[in-house]
């Protein structure tokens, strides 16, 4: 019941937020605030996998492209009709376009995560390194089929997406992936991971089976890098392979790092200062991406854990704070 | 097959390249035994932890567990047949407190599943409630209550020993299996621990094969005593059979008087 009202208040909150921000933010500012929401889902994603379970994947971008793709093929030759269908019988437009882009996200994700189960199975038996090759090869692989494929626009790009996604979707896919994120941490599920990450020896040895659990991490984070792709879609109306290169699985993987391996609300921190970092270094221009990587090399040098280390910042950890701070 | 042997190792030879470091292994233990498993270093002694944990499938021979093999499974399969062990070296998970070192243990008796985490369900909360209470229970029987909420790492060496033992026995197992858990202690803690391995053993009706490098802790606790010596096993019988026999004798005066007691993985 509790769960319940939450749940209509999240989405009450997000629904007049949709709303009101759109008159109060000019378009710029909405856009930025709109790719902040859609890296805090990658990062957040990737830190189940880099974090969590200390295995190093190098293909998010990969899987988010299967799911941005995927998405968008679905609503063009399928969703599309769907909502005119619906609109002439009457239906809100609103409702139409919803229903049809979540049907189109969950199809995107669903096809990542089975991208991510197909790349994890055999590659997760191997130790380390191997993964990180794997991952690697696989988002390759995935942005040189979408370059050479006609029906998905090859190099010339997808165009004419409908943008259906809004602030709404962003918030929502936010907010499930933390509580997903949040959730896995404090059950014997996430206590297998981290167990993972600490020794994996250990954990075999006292009954985790380690391949299982590292495929479930990577599933559910192509899951969501995926949803993460689709809303990139509907939201830009166009995709083009060069938004999928192996640099946009760093950039992911730095925000990770930033934020410190393994703590979700460090991923959404960093997420959001290396979205926003190059938007306010515009001014600089041919110096940006020298100052951009500059700060990011002072941050890691003054916090080698990352912003947050592996902590989590809540209610408990503020207080205790103020506490440290006054004794 | 004899119903009252639990674990038996029926000529089991593990070879590295071309050390053999367990030989023609003929081991066999009952059910409820303390059995004891010394001799110097290098003798074999973790080996025969790892081939029967599952970390190493034995190169030749059969482990078998209440007479089913379980030689080349997994290691987190054979922990669920109810094997467990603790680490020579000691292997906890360095981020987590003492509470979640050995509810990650528990982790197979979770009844819950990956939904009912996610959706924070009834099921969910009874379950985690059960696995918690049972962990501070393990943590008091080690004499770690006070230490549950502390990182694994930031315990005093000898906690951090019984905290393996605490996080073993998580797993509910049959089979308990220690790798010098009085390694690094000094004679009262170690006899102290000797004791309570003694009572964890008759509180959980577990059988336990006890590593030791050090003859003398075991002779206290142990009615039957293996010894190995280059990977073979030069000697099996109780402690006073143990004491007085030449080759053991002889295994360890080499020891002792060349190689003073070095600890290590
Ligand atoms: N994975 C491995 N690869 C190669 N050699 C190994 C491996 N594991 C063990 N050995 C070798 O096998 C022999 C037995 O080692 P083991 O660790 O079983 O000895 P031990 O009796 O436990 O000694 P200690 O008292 O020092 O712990 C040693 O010579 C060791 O170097
Ligand atoms: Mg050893």
């Amino acid at each position: 019941m509790k769960q319940l009202a939450g749940l209509a208040l999240i989405l009450g909150v997000l629904g007049i937020l949709n709303f009101v921000l759109p008159q109060a933010l000019n378009p710029y500012f909405m856009r930025v605030l709109m790719l902040c929401g859609i890296s805090v889902v990658l990062a957040v994603s990737l830190n189940l996998i880099n974090g969590f379970t200390g295995q190093f994947s190098i293909g998010h971008a990969g899987f988010m492209a299967v799911g941005a793709y995927g998405s968008a093929m679905f609503s063009l030759h399928v969703g599309a009709g769907w909502v005119r269908t619906l609109e002439s019988a009457g239906a809100p437009e609103a409702a139409a376009q919803g229903l049809a882009l979540l049907v189109a996200l969950m199809v995107g994700s669903v096809l990542a995560a089975i991208a991510g189960y197909l790349v994890g199975l055999p590659s997760l038996r191997l130790r380390g390194d191997y993964l990180a090759i794997v991952t690697l090869g696989f988002g390759e692989i995935i942005r040189v089929i979408i370059t050479n494929v006609d029906a998905v626009g090859a190099a010339r790009g997808l165009p004419g997406i409908p943008g259906w996604a809004n602030f709404f979707w962003v918030g929502l896919a936010v907010v499930a992936v933390v509580v997903v994120s949040r959730r896995l941490a404090n059950s014997t599920h996430g206590r297998a991971l981290f167990a993972i990450r600490d020794d994996e020896i250990a954990a075999e040895a006292l009954g985790v089976d380690t391949t299982r659990y590292k495929v479930l991490a990577f599933v559910i984070s192509s899951f969501f890098a995926g949803l993460a792709g689709g809303l990139f879609a509907h939201y830009n109306a166009y995709l083009h392979p060069n938004s999928f290169t192996f640099l946009k699985s760093i950039e992911v993987i730095a925000m990770v790092v930033l934020g410190g391996l393994g703590s979700i609300s460090g991923s959404i921190l960093a997420a959001i200062l290396l979205t926003v970092l190059p938007e306010a270094l515009r001014s600089a221009q041919e110096l940006r991406m020298v100052i951009y990587s500059l700060m990011l090399i002072v941050l890691m040098i003054t916090r080698p854990g990352g912003l947050l280390g592996n902590r989590e910042i809540s209610l408990d950890f503020l207080r205790r704070r103020r506490s440290a701070g006054r004794a | 097959m004899n119903p009252d042997v639990l674990l038996e190792v029926d000529r089991v030879t593990m070879q590295f390249g071309g050390l053999k470091a367990v030989a023609d292994l003929q081991l066999e233990i009952g059910r409820g035994e303390l059995v004891g498993l010394i001799g110097p270093n290098g003798a074999g002694k973790t080996t025969v932890f790892n081939f029967v944990t599952g970390v190493y499938a034995p190169t030749v021979g059969r482990v078998l567990f209440e007479g089913r093999a379980i030689q080349g499974l997994r290691p987190h399969a054979i922990a669920k047949r109810g094997v467990t062990r603790t680490f020579q070296n000691i292997r906890l998970f360095a981020s987590r407190c003492c509470r979640d070192n050995v509810l990650i243990a528990a982790h197979h008796h979770a009844t819950a599943g990956l939904s009912d985490a996610l959706l924070r369900n009834r099921r969910f909360a009874e379950d985690e409630r059960g696995m918690r209470d049972r962990a501070d229970e393990l943590l008091g029987v080690m004499g770690l209550t006070e230490w549950a909420d502390t990182r694994a790492t930031e315990l005093p060496y000898g906690q951090q020993r019984r905290l393996e033992i605490a996080r073993a026995l998580a797993g509910r197992p049959r089979l308990l299996l220690l790798d010098e858990p009085a390694a690094g202690l000094n004679p009262q803690e170690s006899e102290q621990l000797m004791r309570l391995i003694e009572d964890v053993r008759r509180r959980f009706e577990l059988t336990i094969l006890l590593i030791e490098h050090d003859m003398k802790v075991v002779m206290g606790i142990c009615r039957r005593i293996a010894v190995l010596d280059y990977g073979i096993k030069i000697a099996e019988g109780t402690p006073d059979q143990i004491r007085s026999d030449p080759r053991v004798i002889e295994a360890y005066l080499g020891e002792e008087v060349t190689v003073p007691r070095a600890k290590g993985s």
